[in-house]
């Protein structure tokens, strides 16, 4: 769909763009805490570099990169970290999704307790975020069959 | 058939128009939304959970189970995406 | 609150909207779409919902727009009415 073409200043702008979208993004996803951002957002930015790359090369050059299989695999671990946190706070004794109880894993008191837990859920959003914004675009973009399951 | 669908669109906006003039103003302190649970989220989060920025406390903590499903959501659409639109080779 | 500012910024939004769905051809349909998500993302902004404005910016204006773009390359460019 997308054909491979070769421009030398397009690749070159956007492979030393793109480190630097990528670490934006995970600044928005660990800064969400004091800052306008979080997990959606970041995890939006993060998938739109790798959306970049896409566009600038080909689309065989994303799948070198990050093969489908593992994108699905993010896709779904995503929102296992999320309720997996709801999870262990359920096992720990708390309500579902009640962070104060990781105080008993984690040597810190309750209020930082609920900010560490905020803080994992924020990390599971933005991993699936990003893989659905990378495999929403990929199932567009791409023309051939996959390959596998 | 287009004169009814015009119609219909200038009658649907009027009424949305009608409606605005009952919300309250912007930024209204004593409008129905910020007089229940808004004090207690503004007072309370830096004391509860540490997080300077209350929208992010609100929307991971007190509301958890809400961004659960949005995620789910999100997650739902990508596996429909993948099998609706992805060709697999047999 | 400037309301100078937001009725210019409103102004806009409009003739986005307008102009997104009079436009025959559909790629440009998509990127005035994608003025028209960052012309909201200001609004929200000036209003003070930060983050509101930041997921804006991001989705609305950026992601969506290559997703429009895609989909026009898998279909066709022209609209039938």
């Amino acid at each position: 769909m997308i054909s491979p073409f070769e421009d030398v200043i397009i690749q070159t702008v956007c492979r030393i763009l793109i480190p630097f979208i990528q670490l934006y993004g995970l600044y928005v996803i660990a800064h969400g805490h004091s800052s306008p951002g979080g997990g959606f957002q970041g995890g939006v930015i993060l998938g739109a570099s790798f959306i970049l790359l896409c566009l600038s090369y080909d689309l065989q050059e994303i799948k070198k990169r990050l093969s489908q299989r593992a994108n699905v695999i993010f896709l779904s671990v995503g929102v296992i970290i999320y309720a997996g946190i709801g999870i262990v706070c359920l096992l720990l004794g708390g309500n579902y999704l009640d962070y104060s109880w990781l105080r008993q894993i984690l040597p810190v008191d309750p209020v930082e307790a609920r900010s560490i837990g905020i803080f994992g859920i924020e990390v599971g959003v933005g991993v699936t975020v990003m893989a659905v914004m990378i495999s929403i675009f990929l199932d567009l973009a791409s023309e051939e069959e996959q390959k596998g399951s | 058939m287009k004169l009814v669908a015009l119609i219909a669109v200038c009658l649907t906006g009027a009424l949305l128009l009608y409606g605005t003039t009952d919300m309250p103003n912007w930024g209204d302190p004593n409008s129905p939304a910020s007089l229940h649970v808004s004090p207690r989220y503004i007072e309370k989060t830096m004391e509860e959970t540490a997080v300077p920025n209350m929208v992010t406390s609100v929307l991971a903590d007190y509301r958890g189970y809400d961004t659960l499903g949005e995620t789910t959501v999100i997650f739902t659409a990508a596996i429909a995406c993948i099998l609706l639109i992805r060709r697999f080779s047999p | 609150m400037v309301w100078q500012l937001n009725l210019i910024l409103l102004l806009f939004v409009l003739i986005c909207a307008i102009a997104s769905i009079t436009v025959k051809d559909l790629l440009s349909s998509a990127i005035i779409f994608g003025v028209y998500s960052f012309f909201m993302c200001l609004l929200w902004a000036e209003m003070g919902s930060v983050d509101v404005a930041f997921t804006e910016a991001s989705v609305g204006a950026g992601v969506s727009t290559i997703f429009f773009i895609v989909a026009i390359l898998k279909t066709t460019r022209r609209s039938k009415d």
